[in-house]
């Protein structure tokens, strides 16, 4: 047997290779740096990297030469690059909450996580700064988000997987208020994903044992003409699809969304439910388009119900919330089951709304989240909904901007929310799953109820005397709430250029 | 039976100099809200006075377009293509407006009647201390209204009809501190949401049949279509007016909606938005004529909702709500006419307008009713008032022999019509139809009569401390332009009008029914005669002013023939328990199966439960059997 | 039907496992049977370099153990991609990109090694 060294197109994978890099600098700069002075290097190390990695993917969008390299690894294409983009672009948006320090002394993590909650150690720390290792970790995240889009078989997209889930793990454990809900939160994030992962892992070896490869396009030649049962097949199909399900919170395996996005940091949360998204459903756009494009019939019936269910379940449990981040999470499951629609749709619209909605979706949600940061008061963040009764009168600016956001994730016309799904459904209709369809306008129906229900506590109920303040932003946040306002109705208004960048992107490259 | 046929393909002409600019009629409504809001509480003192401004100016400019769009010649419509929203693949929608003559009319019924509202409210909301921010949401509703009749398609439509529907539940709910006001408006929100799926559907079905949401696409294509996609698109669009126009099943809403302002019960519930429904109809009349089973089921749907508003308007006591059902009641006479087809839809349509005014020109006379008598709304508490608030008194008089049908007022040019055509409607169905329409006549002149003989006349019976006066001339000089509208618009509106929609709703032979016009009419007038008569017998001397034990049908009646019981049933109860089921679920049954199945396994697991915290277990539970249905699903489906 | 021929070659396997297991229990069975026995307490007793154990079975380790066994097989895990590196890194076509390639990837680990030492992690006090 004869090795051959495989070539590297070191230029294709320098958006990661960048993030990476930095990450590992990131780690650098926590060892050797002083303390005082350790936020002030890595918010613009990280800051830079993002920025680099976000122009390699322009200049490599400009190349339009798509490529598979390291071995069969790793394909750069449009969609992969479009997906990378986003992850950048949303990235950068989140790094701006992650640093912002100016709502809370020290900002939203804790200084030590370590510390067993509620001791003396622990009341000493809460003066502390936070902890700067969360920006060589949200690097290692998005990194590894960004190879899980762009990976060309199982095994690097394993690899990619937990390159983005571990530092994941560990940021939701790092929140500076509420320790035990945090460290909660992490462990059952933690444990649920090990046991996805598990899935996935099992899935890779019956799909390996069906087809003899891994890669996604020896698996569709596979599918066409291999003579080994289909039994193998379909479970191996079966486990990597729950892999995936997963980590976008698709019904039954989205139970640990609401515990994890509750007791997250609320950075994190706003990371998770936007780039988490946008590399889940990369990840499974990939696998279903490229990989088993030819088993649609097999799948489609069974993922249908999964993404009917999820959107009646998200949309159902929304209702009866009292915490807005819990709100915010149901919302997030029913809006997988939105994105599932657009996926199954298996025609080229559908991979373009489904990439649409991912964008349009993760600018609202990192705004939505923005403001929960901002509504405070001397216990941190005031995320019982009883408490925003009232806040249009006390601060009607930002009660104005959570009200819009409202309406763009209930799909009011002229925001990116009624584009998005209009261009899901209609995809879902030229895919013949029109059920779904019918499915997901009476569950945006219902889920029109509960954000609206907010609009009208906050602009048609007299502040009561605990009714929290809304913290003046800092620069950070203030960044971030525009960039999400501004997509949201930029891409509700004129969405013309961002749906011209999903056409352009074209089609996945097998 | 149908005698339309669009032989000529619809097309509309590109817009031309001043007509370019249509986008100024939402626009401008559009930014006096933003301002309104934007500004807060820096805007209070002259905030009403911008919005009047703006929804005057808006009525000037409909004005000028109105006469431009009639001196074209040829093809009287104008087609403005602001921008591409989204232009990409088999997708392609447009921001795009049109004025044809249809829109036309619509748009100077909304900023006309708008205007007279608007200096109405300023006088209304006076005291008001969340007068600006009830301007802003005023100029927001009709700037959503313009979008609504002035888009080419049907998203621009749903635009505006999404737009129209939150402004509707902001303005019901606006009173929040009556628990009464917010639950209305969440009825009014969740009745509507039923609607606006089903318009939804049909334009996602419309894409996948037709490949556009253009109006001239969609109708020169309907004739590609088969029947049955026709029927189910039409049934769909149908669901989506009932809704937004309080039609039968989903009538409840809309009396409900009373908990508002009077000038939003005004404007929005009874002149222009619960309108849309007919619009939305009227717009699509080339579907509609597509299929001999969509016209009779909206037929039905009109002539039964048009009773049911007469039954429930007679039992009620409060102004207000009889008002709505009258609302409720005389929409159900514009779905007759629509639904017949033909000819009718014009009548439908001049209806429609003319209900626009004499209703409105009610609904301000009862708030001014309200305004004199410290806001009773209870018609067994008013009597005599004729002396006290004589212009409030002889402009709803006017109102209220408009729409019971007296010549020459409006409603004996617009109503009659209807019920002509309703008899002449080929088959047995024709009488049945007529019939019911005839009925719907007396009832309205009974009910009406009730009201106004209450109110107006016979002795007081006024609670203690009443002072009732005439109210303020920003408030009466609207009173008095509406009912100028009211007795002037039917005669002058019977022809024109109807000549002037004819590009948009087709030409039409005269048709020769079974029964003439004059035997008609004078079957109509013995009817009135017979209900007014009954009315003013009845209520001459007054009434009881408690509620008296009554038959059944009364009950019934004064409980909505038990329609917020049928909707409870049917859409409250189900999902209520879902809910309940899920997060009952969610909370107990996966951790009441762990238990379970640990109690089974024995004391072996015991020890294993405590050494472990939280939920975590049940929640890899139902993952874990998520997974197992998830394999067998895809088994099932491929080897079973 | 589910794939019986595919899975033929696991026959050996199968087989060699249920020997194995066979074999265990006649092993032990035997000795049951055969042997004589005098059963008293001090044989039930953990066996601890002769001395009597103290306290009960469960006890807490100090979770200094538990960061030096993860540094542990950080760097056991990594011999392993290191192994197949050693035979073909001479061979031809690979030569100097190959070096460097495994130079990186040690880096990152020794980056890792000194993180933990910076955190006094490798420090016992």
């Amino acid at each position: 047997m004869t090795f051959k060294l495989p070539a590297i197109d070191y230029l294709a994978l320098a958006p990661m290779l960048v993030l990476f890099g930095a990450a590992c600098a990131g780690v650098l700069v926590d060892a050797l740096v002083p303390r005082e002075w350790r936020y002030h290097v890595q918010v613009p190390l990280s800051l830079v990297a993002l920025l680099a990695s976000g122009g390699f993917v322009v200049a490599l969008a400009n190349r339009k030469e798509h490529v598979v390299t390291a071995g069969s690894a790793v394909v750069i294409d449009g969609p992969g690059l479009f997906l990378q983009g986003s992850i950048v672009v949303l990235g950068i948006v989140a790094l701006f909450l992650v640093a912002e320090r100016r709502l809370e002394p020290g900002g939203a993590f804790v200084a030590q996580a370590a510390v067993v909650a509620g001791s003396e150690a622990d009341r000493k720390q809460m003066r502390k700064p936070g902890v700067t290792e969360v920006y060589p970790m949200m690097l290692f995240a998005l990194a590894g988000m960004m190879l899980f889009c762009s990976a060309n078989d199982l095994l690097t997209m394993f690899v990619a997987l937990e390159v983005f889930s571990l530092p994941l793990y560990l940021l939701c454990a790092l929140a500076r208020r509420r320790r035990l809900l945090s460290q909660e939160a992490a462990v059952k994030y933690f444990l649920l994903g090990a046991f996805a992962s598990a899935f996935f892992l099992y899935g890779v070896a019956m799909i390996y044992g069906y087809a003899g490869k891994v890669d996604f396009r020896g698996i569709n030649e596979a599918v066409l003409g291999s003579s080994n049962s289909k039994t193998l097949l379909l479970i191996g199909l079966a486990m990597l699809a729950i892999g995936l399900l997963f980590k976008v919170a698709a019904v039954p395996f989205h139970v640990w969304t609401p515990d994890v996005y509750q007791g997250a940091p609320t950075p994190i949360t706003a990371f998770m439910a936007a780039c988490t998204k946008v590399a889940a459903f990369g990840g499974l756009l990939r696998v279903l388009y490229v990989a088993f494009e030819r088993s649609s019939w097999d799948f489609r019936p069974t993922l249908g119900v999964i993404a009917a269910a999820t959107m009646i379940v998200g949309a159902v449990l929304a209702v009866t919330q009292t915490d807005i981040k819990r709100l915010l999470a149901y919302s997030s499951v029913a809006n997988a089951g939105y994105l599932l629609t657009g996926t199954l749709s298996m025609n080229r619209d559908g991979l373009k709304y489904t990439m649409f909605y991912l964008v349009a979706y993760g600018f609202t949600v990192l705004a939505a989240f923005a403001i929960v940061m901002l509504v405070r008061d001397s216990d941190g963040e005031a995320t019982h909904l009883a408490r925003w009764a009232g806040l249009g009168r006390r601060s009607p600016v930002f009660a104005s901007l959570f009200t819009f956001l409202m309406l763009a994730f209930a799909g009011i016309p002229l925001t990116s929310g009624f584009t998005a799904k209009f261009g899901v459904f209609a995809a879902a209709v030229g895919g013949n799953m029109t059920w779904l369809v019918i499915i997901g306008v009476l569950s945006s129906m219902i889920l029109a109820f509960p954000y609206l229900r907010v609009v009208v506590l906050m602009w048609l109920s007299v502040p009561g005397d605990d009714t929290p303040t809304v913290s003046v932003p800092g620069a950070f946040t203030a960044a971030a709430l525009f960039v999400g306002v501004a997509m949201t109705l930029v891409l509700g208004v004129a969405p013309n250029q961002a749906l011209e960048l999903v056409n352009d992107a074209g089609a996945f490259l097998r | 039976m149908d005698n339309i046929q669009y032989s000529a393909a619809v097309e509309y002409a590109a817009a031309s100099g001043t007509l370019s600019s249509i986008w100024l009629l939402f626009a401008i409504p559009l930014a006096s809200a933003a301002v309104l809001f934007l500004l807060g509480r820096r805007a209070d003192k002259w905030g009403h006075l911008l919005g009047v401004a703006s929804v005057v100016a808006t009525f000037v400019l409909g004005l000028v377009y109105f006469f431009q769009l009639k001196g074209l010649s040829g093809n009287r419509s104008a087609e403005v293509d602001l921008f591409s929203f989204m232009p990409v693949g088999s997708l392609k929608v447009d921001f795009g407006l049109l004025l044809d003559p249809l829109s036309a009319v619509f748009v100077l019924l909304i900023t006309g009647v708008g205007s007279l509202i608007h200096i109405y409210a300023v006088g209304y909301m006076a005291h008001d201390p969340g007068r600006r921010r009830f301007f802003a949401f005023f100029n927001l509703f009709i700037a959503a209204m313009l979008l609504l009749v002035l888009g080419n398609n049907y998203v621009m439509l749903y635009f505006g009809w999404e737009g129209v529907g939150l402004a509707s539940y902001l303005l019901i709910s606006f009173f929040f501190d009556k628990p009464s006001a917010a639950t209305a408006g969440k009825k009014a929100f969740l009745m509507n949401r039923v609607g606006d799926a089903g318009f939804a559907i049909a334009m996602f079905l419309m894409f996948a049949q037709l490949g556009s949401v253009n109006y001239d696409d969609v109708f020169n294509g309907v004739n590609q279509l088969t029947q049955g996609t026709v029927l189910v698109m039409g049934l769909l669009l149908l669901l989506g007016a009932c809704g937004k126009s309080g039609q039968f099943p989903l009538q409840a809403w809309l009396p409900d909606a009373m908990e508002g302002p009077t000038p939003v019960s005004a404007l929005i519930h009874a002149a222009t938005m619960v309108t849309a429904g007919v619009y939305l109809i009227a717009r699509s009349n080339a579907v509609f004529s597509a299929n001999a089973t969509l016209q009779t089921v909206v037929v039905s749907i009109g002539a039964l909702t048009l009773l049911i508003g007469c039954v429930i308007g007679c039992a009620k006591d409060d102004i207000k709500r009889v008002l709505a059902y009258s609302t409720v009641s005389q929409i159900g006479y514009m779905f007759l006419g629509v639904g017949l087809g033909g000819a009718a839809y014009a009548l439908a349509i001049i209806h429609l307008l003319a209900h626009g005014f004499f209703k409105a020109g009610m609904f301000l006379g009862a708030g001014s009713v309200m305004h004199g008598m410290q806001d009773q709304v209870d018609i067994r508490r008013f009597g005599g008032l004729w002396k006290y608030m004589k212009i409030t008194w002889i402009t709803f008089g006017l109102g209220y022999v408009a729409i019971i049908g007296l010549p020459p007022l409006s409603g004996f040019f617009t109503k009659d019509p209807i019920i002509l055509a309703a008899f002449n409607r080929p088959g047995w169905t024709g009488w049945l139809f007529g019939g019911a329409a005839l009925l719907g006549a007396g009832l309205t002149a009974f009910y009406m009569t009730r009201l106004f003989v209450l109110t107006f006349h016979g002795p007081k019976r006024w609670t203690d401390g009443q002072h009732p006066h005439e109210s303020p001339a920003v408030m009466t000089v609207p009173l008095v332009l509406l009912a100028v509208g009211s007795v002037a618009s039917g005669f002058l509106m019977s022809t024109s009008v109807v000549d002037w929609l004819t590009p948009v709703l087709g030409k039409h032979a005269e048709e020769h029914g079974r029964l003439g016009h004059w035997t008609v009419t004078g079957m109509t007038m013995a009817v009135v005669a017979l209900g007014l008569a009954a009315g003013v017998l009845l209520f001459r001397k007054g009434t009881a002013l408690e509620e008296q034990p009554a038959g059944p049908v009364v009950t019934a009646a004064r409980n909505n023939l038990y329609a917020d019981t049928f909707n409870e049933l049917v859409f409250e109860l189900p999902g209520r328990y879902l809910t309940r089921a899920l997060v009952f679920l969610d909370n107990r049954g996966i951790d009441g199966v762990v238990n379970g199945l640990a109690a089974m396994v024995g004391g072996g697991s015991g020890r294993l439960r405590r050494a472990q915290t939280g939920y975590v277990r049940s929640y890899a539970l139902s993952m874990l059997g998520g997974a197992l249905l998830v394999v067998a699903a895809l088994m099932a489906v491929t080897l079973g | 039907m589910c794939g019986v021929d595919y899975l033929g070659s696991y026959r050996l396997l199968g087989l060699l496992l249920i020997l194995g297991a066979a074999f265990f229990t006649v092993a032990f069975t035997a000795n049951r049977l055969l042997s004589r026995r005098a059963p008293s307490a001090g044989k039930n007793a953990t066996y601890e370099c002769g001395i009597d154990p103290v306290g009960g079975d469960w006890a807490q380790a100090q979770v200094r153990y538990y960061v030096y066994a993860y540094l542990y097989v950080l760097f056991a895990v990594e011999s392993v991609f290191l192994f197949p590196w050693a035979v073909t890194y001479a061979l031809d076509g690979f030569g100097m990109v190959t070096v460097v390639e495994m130079a990186i990837f040690v880096a990152v680990l020794a980056l890792g090694l000194l993180y933990a030492w910076r955190k006094r992690v490798l420090s016992w006090t």
